[in-house]
């Protein structure tokens, strides 16, 4: 396990040094630099000027590229041109509310999504199992941007019962521990700074694990029908096992295994969706940061992030393959 | 005739006139099951023999309750022990399932469930039907492992299916179905996915668990080699139906029906014969009439003639007695010359 672990690490060496090539070059290609953004469109070139060396982005693009390796194995990715400061305290503030909002929208897509999928499956064929498949067809089909905006709209906007943006009422003036504000509310007995945080949390992490949700709706469905067939099942049922312990032990617990593979696929897919979210909800998480840092041609920003994001989502994979190494022993047998 | 036939006459199982019809939505209904009766007795090894697709594993599951509710029919009756099985409560049959009829299946790696210890599929059973404290019931599926012959049970116990063999597999299913000692096992081709040499292995210990226990058992298989080893009564399948029913001995002796001599001619005996050419049977078990027009078994019998492709006043090909202790269903039976018994005539007769 431990070398697994260990050699799964190791692979991140390479994975990290191809991706920060790719975004150097990449945002280096975007029309406009950051100086254009910092300085208007009509800017002097003698300003353009000024400000690139300033920047240290007059140099060849194979010593910055050095440069910047060679400070970011040291957790240090500059400062960001458009807050100024240092891109790493930046990450650490706000990755937590990124965090916040991918597990709260996960909880929604699985425990909504099991349930619906397992009772869809024992119902096969009914009102309950046509309409829980059609929903799933068009929850994966609709838009997290659109799906966001309406949501916001409708519950934040027209009748007002959740908040519709930010992480936490400002007049809260919660202390800040981990930068996980829930979190941080438990840890300091501030109950009502927790749960001004949960509410902030409701609409996006709906929006966020709308996909989610569905998908697991599907995979459940599919996998429950399959595991009551298997000869195991059989087996159980030949016991004269009660119905509620061949449930639990013996379709269950197998038929999660594909889900959970599944649940382990979208974690690339919620950060992602992340993004968009945090975009609609002004969410102070790492994906309107970047959102930001787009169009103000923040290279710093945007370097550090998305790589530091790259080794949050690698981390959060190896996580996934441990925990389904727990689940199934065929597994952790290799 | 068996000197089992003298056993106390209460059966503890009676199967009669027992058919399932699948009905599945836009699919003709197949007769899976088409009128199979008998009985078995304590103590007794019944064997129910016949090519793949005949319809035994459905009799099994029909015999057990374990068909699934919807899209299935089944008519007639199973009496266990006394007791009405067909249209019996779910809650009912869960109480006798495990406890006091257990089953044994073909595919010892699928029928285990593979993310769960051996030794919690063994103790969830005794748990279920017995009032025993967690710790006891571990040290009883110790004792059950050693049993049935796995070394070291207790390291066993903590190992997944895919830690096992196919040979271990297959005693730690039969540990399970032998947990609460069931008055009647029903073993569904036990032997069929494993090497040669296990399946012997896996045949005597069967039968040595039989012997001790006085447990019925009911012994499904496409293999007569297996019935020449265990069985004392036979039934032969074909299409559904039970086609010739005789004591082991005479069957292997003087089948009646095309089908069991061409069973038999088919495979390797082991009590002489070493020199007999082996002959398969014509066609495939998917070149068969329906029933009601004939003889199912016709377009592959080398005895057939018109009159076993229809029905003859009114009836189809029925089961009939056939001597002391045998049944027949057949218009043109196999005929040995000298008969000391002199009843070998009735299905030539008709
Ligand atoms: N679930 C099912 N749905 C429809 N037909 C089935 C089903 N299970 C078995 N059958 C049919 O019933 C017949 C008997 O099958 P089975 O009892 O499994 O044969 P075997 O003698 O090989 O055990 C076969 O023709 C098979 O196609
Ligand atoms: S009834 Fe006719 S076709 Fe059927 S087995 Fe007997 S001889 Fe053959
Ligand atoms: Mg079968």
């Amino acid at each position: 396990m431990l070398r697994f672990i260990v050699r799964r690490l190791l692979q991140l060496i390479p994975i990290l040094l191809g991706l920060s090539v790719l975004l150097f070059a990449w945002l280096r290609a975007l029309p406009g630099g950051p100086a254009q953004a910092a300085l208007g469109e009509r800017a002097t070139p003698e300003a353009i000027a000024r400000y690139n060396e300033l920047f240290g982005l007059d140099e060849p693009i194979l010593v910055q590229y050095l440069r910047f390796l060679g400070r970011a194995v040291r957790l240090d990715f500059g400062t960001s041109a458009r807050t100024g400061r240092a891109v790493t305290t930046e990450f650490f503030e706000r990755m937590p509310g990124t965090v916040e909002l991918t597990v709260f929208a996960l909880i929604f897509a699985v425990g909504v999504g099991i349930p619906l999928g397992y009772l869809a499956a024992r119902r096969h064929g009914s009102w309950l199992d046509s309409t829980s498949v059609i929903g799933s067809l068009l929850g994966v089909a609709i838009p997290v941007f659109f799906l966001a905006y309406l949501l916001r709209l409708l519950f934040a906007v027209e009748l007002g019962w959740l908040p519709g943006s930010g992480r936490q009422d400002v007049r809260m003036d919660a202390t800040r521990i981990t930068n996980f504000y829930v979190l941080d509310g438990l840890m300091t007995r501030e109950w009502d700074a927790a749960w001004d945080a949960v509410l902030h949390l409701i609409l996006p992490a709906i929006a966020l694990g709308t996909i989610p949700l569905a998908i697991i709706v599907r995979i459940t469905r599919a996998s429950v029908l399959d595991v009551v067939n298997e000869d195991y099942v059989r087996t159980a049922n030949a016991k004269g096992l009660a119905m509620s312990t061949v449930r639990r032990r013996h379709i269950i617990r197998n038929a999660l295994l594909p889900v959970s593979t599944t649940i382990g696929l979208q974690a690339g897919l919620l950060l992602s969706g992340a993004v968009l979210t945090e975009t609609v909800f002004a969410f102070g998480g790492v994906g309107s940061a970047i959102y930001d840092a787009l169009f103000a041609r923040d290279f710093a920003l945007l370097q550090g992030f998305i790589l530091m994001l790259a080794v949050v989502y690698v981390l959060v994979n190896l996580l996934v393959d441990i925990s389904y190494g727990l689940l199934d022993p065929r597994v952790r047998a290799r | 005739m068996q000197p089992l036939s003298a056993m106390p006459a209460e059966p503890v199982l009676e199967v009669e006139e027992l058919a399932v019809r699948f009905t599945r939505r836009g699919e003709q209904p197949t007769r899976a099951v088409d009128g199979v009766s008998f009985t078995v007795a304590p103590g007794e090894t019944v064997g129910l023999v016949g090519e793949s697709g005949c319809g035994k594993s459905v009799t099994s599951l029909a015999v057990m309750g374990l068909l699934p509710r919807r899209g299935v029919e089944v008519s007639g009756s199973v009496r266990f022990q006394g007791q009405e099985l067909v249209g019996a409560p779910d809650a009912t049959l869960r109480r006798l399932r495990g406890a006091d009829m257990a089953m044994v299946f073909q595919d010892p790696l699928s029928s285990l469930n593979p993310t769960v210890p051996i030794g919690t599929q063994v103790t969830e059973v005794l748990l279920e039907h017995r009032d025993l404290s967690r710790k006891e019931a571990t040290d009883e599926a110790t004792g059950l492992l050693d049993k049935v012959g796995i070394p070291d049970p207790r390291r066993r116990l903590k190992e997944y299916p895919h830690q096992l063999s196919g040979g271990m597999r297959q005693r730690a299913l039969i540990a399970m179905a032998l947990a609460c000692s069931p008055r009647l096992l029903i073993a569904d081709e036990p032997t069929t996915a494993l090497d040669v040499t296990i399946q012997a292995q896996i045949l005597e210990l069967l039968r040595e668990l039989v012997v001790d226990t006085g447990t019925a058992l009911v012994m499904i298989t496409h293999d007569l080699g297996v019935v020449a080893g265990l069985c004392d009564r036979v039934h032969v399948m074909y299409a559904g139906k039970i086609i010739e029913t005789a004591d082991r001995h005479d069957l292997f002796a003087r089948p009646r029906q095309p089908y069991t001599g061409g069973l038999l001619a088919s495979v390797p005996r082991l009590d002489g014969g070493r020199g007999a050419p082996l002959t398969p049977i014509r066609g495939s078990a998917r070149d068969t009439i329906p029933w009601a027009e004939g003889c199912a078994f016709a377009p592959r019998c080398d005895n057939a003639q018109d009159d076993c492709l229809t029905e003859v006043a009114g009836s189809t090909v029925s089961l009939e007695p056939d001597g002391p202790g045998r049944e027949l269903r057949c218009r043109h039976p196999i005929q040995y010359p000298p008969s000391p018994a002199g009843a070998t005539a009735l299905g030539a007769a008709r």
